[in-house]
């Protein structure tokens, strides 16, 4: 199986996988950073969401072998010494959360929204770029005021 | 009060975890030596099964074993249950045909479960279960609820014309005869679009088996693992209760979807004991969720509503055909019956109301309760005739609705329910006001400038839920009582435990049941820790769904606080050598009354464990009490919902442009997380009403919507933000005044959406959902008319 390294979350990681493996399952079954989820099969639903060299992507998307040599930010690697990432405390400051399982995600695009498109964002633009993204609990309006916030304190 | 307290918007306890990706579900544990299983599925919608070759399969490597349903047979492994009987107006008991964990000679539907392949690595499971090779002898098939009593496929032999029950509710006489009196009589025909879950976390199961203390476990993605634990341990037989743990760490939503002992999870757990031992692992891919998790709704609907002379509803007919999909689910049966006739009185006084039901097996998923359960079907069928007899009648459909408002408590309807409290005026009043009702008519002409075509629809429901007096249940086809418990620990050093019943999915009982006890004990809320979903851990639970965590697990928390008081009274008065009685408790200090003493709450905590101060003859060590709680009646959480939309005229794009939603809880918790759950609901509601749709083809029987690419689900620039009012009238029958939340807005919104677009574009009935091609097609007669 072929070897490959990258940078995940500041650390140099090692592995080896099969060609197939998905970078998903490389984050979370060789490296146990199950913080990146698998909410579908289709990349419809954003759940997976890493950054990748500082883009967005789609960790279900993205074969591991394609990302040797990278830099990966997977939503355990946003807080520093022990301090929330901006996105992460307006999350909880603004209920943009119910049951958890997009929130990986979401949190991981919406920072990248605003890498993109600049701090202040209006509703709108919000919504449009949270189209990759699915929630089945909060009905998106908490987590459309959650971005807004966070991306301000960006 | 405390800003943790009872009311307050307390942020929630629980995110920590999820916000740094530290949440813990199913997928993310891995136990040694785990194996993986995967299920080979059904091709067919309608088949038998003539032979299961897996020898070759067998061979294949990494694989730990095969089994099939004559694995089942010879194990004697119990049947999938459907736990609520229901008798057709004959006197008869349903008809519920065999439910084998693997099929056994036949398959009922595509993505039925044909054979379970376990193999030490997920792709030499799916591997080995492509080299399975089963020979099947198609059957005639039917995916029609509408078509089931005709069909030339006969799902189960039990049940000949594919009819589970024929069931009622009313007196049918009284009502025929108001309708032979009524002025004007209002006539629609109603599908209710069958519809899929899609929790974001698929399901998922290990099971594992220590063969040195006989003992299996089960972790799963369920709303009520203590019910798991009955079912298979009674039902399935696999072992009895005290030998099965059954653990449901943080589960990524369930929606109903998740309450359903399904085959997945028995065989993981069955199968791990079989292979010596060693754990399997099963996880969905959303692929297997759209096939084979409990789908909901799936009704065709005629509904007739008398009214006399002046406006006054004085009878409501309903005829459905409900689907129940290949076999019946575990509640499936009390959804079309139990937890839709019983609301058919809507928030209106009726006199005369007459439901019928035909239950019937399709050749398709099961279909079970999902968010609202029955009751937004009722609500569907209520507030659509409603508006559509104040359209016939042209009366206002706000001004309709509040001259056949009940308007006294507590009432007793013509269908069991007796709705103990509310204010429907005034929630009608709070809803026309934040809409700005009055000024709709200008937007209308604004947007039919822009070539918009804009209608305003209302949705007056009411639901039925913290679910549910067990009396009362039990009277009616129950299995189960549907009581909760709890068990409150107070730690020596004063923080608490609270061990519940209830399991959280998304709905954030670590804070608000932590409000509670914060509010009731005068301690710090991070003192406080909510333990849920593990039966080792856990006394008992009959889980969560039917909103009934407040009403029901809150109060059973709040009986066990009571005796926590009694008794820490008790120690207080030993320690400061006073009388119980003279004890007093408040914002956590314990006092003697007329004096100065005092303990703070963790004192007394202490003393309770130390025992040197007291007789412990008379007042026994700890401070730890349970409590079960069993509902006196259900509670009725209702609103007024208002929704408008613009179509396109040109495409029939149809945008969701204002939503109002007044909603009567009774007393609230936290008032953040309330919303959210209305937010959330009114959202699964529009997607019902405008995006999603599950659809068999009917000459293949196969699954056309099944992934995100073909069934659409909301996503955040499909909906706009929503305006939110309360009214508050406290439920009496629970100590904290609660009514239930989880629900409404899936329950209302679909009526407030469909109201809306039939009044734009001037139809009797738009099918759901009102997809751009759809309401363009029901616009081009209109269009040629006009031309």
């Amino acid at each position: 199986m072929p070897a490959i390294s990258m940078k995940v979350n500041g650390q140099v990681v090692t592995g080896e996988v099969e060609a197939r493996t998905l970078l998903v399952d490389f984050l979370r079954s060789n490296l146990g950073l199950t913080g990146t989820h698998v909410g579908c099969d289709t990349s419809q639903c954003g759940a997976c969401v890493v950054h990748v060299d500082g883009r967005a992507v789609k960790s279900c998307t993205a074969l591991a072998i394609a990302c040797d040599g990278a830099s990966v930010t997977t939503i355990e690697g946003l807080a520093r010494n022990g301090t929330l990432h901006p996105m992460q405390e307006a999350f909880r400051e603004h209920h943009g959360l119910q049951c958890g399982f997009c929130t990986p995600g979401m949190i991981m695009s919406a920072i990248d929204t605003v890498n993109r498109r600049g701090k202040t964002l209006d509703e709108a633009t919000i919504r449009h770029e949270l189209e990759g993204n699915i929630c089945r609990c909060t009905g998106y309006q908490n987590i459309v005021a959650a971005v807004q916030a966070g991306a301000a304190k960006m | 009060m405390s800003e943790t307290g009872i009311g307050q918007r307390v942020k929630r306890k629980e995110d920590h975890r999820f916000i740094t990706g530290k949440g813990r579900y199913t997928d993310d544990i891995n136990l040694p030596g785990q194996t993986y299983g995967y299920f080979l599925r059904s091709p067919h919608a309608h088949a038998t099964i003539k032979s299961i070759d897996t020898s070759a399969a067998k061979k294949m490597p990494g694989v730990a074993g095969i089994f099939t349903g004559e694995d089942i047979a010879n194990d004697k492994l119990g049947g999938l249950i459907c736990g609520w009987m229901i008798h057709s107006k004959d006197g008869s008991p349903m008809k519920a045909g065999p439910h084998p964990v693997l099929a056994q000679g036949k398959v009922r539907y595509v993505g039925d479960h044909v054979a379970f392949v376990v193999a030490a690595t997920k792709e030499q499971a799916k591997a080995a279960a492509a080299a399975v090779d089963v020979s099947y002898a198609v059957l005639p098939h039917n995916v029609d609820a509408a078509m089931a009593m005709t069909a030339k496929a006969q799902v189960h032999d039990v049940a000949p014309d594919n009819r589970v029950f024929n069931w009622s509710l009313g007196d049918q006489a009284a009502t025929d005869a108001a309708f032979k009196a009524a002025a004007h009589v209002t006539k629609i025909d109603l599908v209710n679009n069958r519809l899929i879950p899609n929790a974001m976390e698929p399901r998922a199961a290990i099971g594992s088996y220590d063969s040195g203390s006989d003992h299996f476990t089960l972790y799963t993605t369920s709303q009520n693992p203590h019910v798991a634990r009955l079912v298979i341990s009674a039902f399935h037989g696999l072992a009895p209760e005290h030998k099965l743990r059954v653990i449901a760490p943080d589960v990524g939503g369930g929606f109903g979807s998740k309450i359903f002992i399904y085959a997945e999870e028995v065989a993981c757990v069955w199968a791990s004991k079989k292979i010596g031992g060693r754990p399997i692992k099963w996880t969905a891919e959303r692929s297997e969720s759209f096939l084979a998790d409990a789908h909901g709704r799936d009704h065709v609907t005629h509904a007739e509503l008398a009214t006399d002379a002046t406006g006054k509803i004085t009878g409501l007919r309903v005829n459905t055909k409900a689907a129940m999909g290949g076999y019946l689910s575990t509640f499936a049966s009390c959804v079309p019956t139990y937890l839709y006739g019983t609301l058919m009185s809507g928030q209106y006084a009726i006199p005369n109301i007459y439901v019928e039901v035909d239950a019937v097996y399709t050749n398709t998923a099961p279909v079970d309760a999902y968010r609202g359960a029955g009751r937004p079907e009722a609500t569907y069928v209520v507030e659509r005739i409603v508006e559509t007899a104040a359209r016939e009648l042209k009366m206002d459909p706000g001004e309709f609705r509040r001259k056949n408002f009940i308007k006294s408590f507590p009432h007793q309807t013509p269908v069991i329910m007796c709705y103990d409290a509310g204010d429907y005026a005034a929630a009608l009043d709070k809803a026309l006001q934040i809409a700005d009702y009055k000024g709709f008519p200008g937007r209308k002409a604004e947007s039919a400038k822009r070539g918009k075509l804009r209608g305003v629809g209302f949705s007056a429901y009411i639901e039925a839920c913290g679910i549910a007096p067990s009396a009362a249940v039990g009277s009616l086809g129950a299995g189960v009582g549907l009581w909760e418990s709890a068990e409150v620990r107070v730690n020596p050093v004063g923080t608490v435990e609270v061990l519940t019943g209830s399991h959280s999915h998304g709905q954030g009982h670590e804070t608000t049941f932590a409000q509670l006890v914060s509010d009731r004990l005068g301690i710090d809320i991070d003192n406080v820790a909510i333990v849920h979903g593990d039966t080792d851990k856990v006394q008992f639970g009959m889980g969560t769904y039917g909103s009934r965590s407040g009403a029901v697990g809150m109060t059973a928390i709040s009986k066990a606080l009571d005796k926590i008081e009694a008794k820490a009274k008790r120690v207080a008065a030993a320690v400061m050598e006073a009388s119980t009685n003279d004890v007093e408790f408040k914002n956590g200090t314990f006092t003697v009354k007329g004096t100065d003493k005092k303990m703070a709450f963790g004192e007394v905590a202490l003393a309770a464990y130390v025992a040197h101060k007291f007789n412990s003859a008379e007042i026994e060590p700890g401070l730890k009490e349970s409590a079960f709680h069993d509902p006196s009646n259900f509670v009725f959480p209702a609103g007024v919902h208002i929704c408008e939309v613009e179509i396109d005229a040109d495409t029939g794009v149809t945008e969701v442009a204002s939503y109002t939603a007044v909603d009567d809880f009774g007393n609230i918790i936290n008032p953040m997380i309330v919303e959210g759950q209305v937010h959330g609901g009114i959202v699964q509601g529009i997607g019902q009403a405008l995006t999603e749709g599950c659809v068999y083809d009917k000459e293949s029987g196969q699954l056309l919507t099944g992934s995100y690419m073909d069934y659409c689900m909301p996503r955040a620039d499909n909906v706009p933000s929503f305006k939110l009012g309360f009214i508050c009238t406290p439920c009496p029958s629970n100590p904290l005044g609660m009514k239930g939340c989880g629900e409404a807005g899936a329950i209302a919104s679909p009526a407030a959406v469909m109201n809306a677009v039939t009044d734009a574009l001037g139809v009797r009935d738009v099918p759901m959902p009102a997809t751009p091609q759809v309401v363009w097609q029901v616009m081009q007669p209109m269009k040629k008319a006009a031309e």
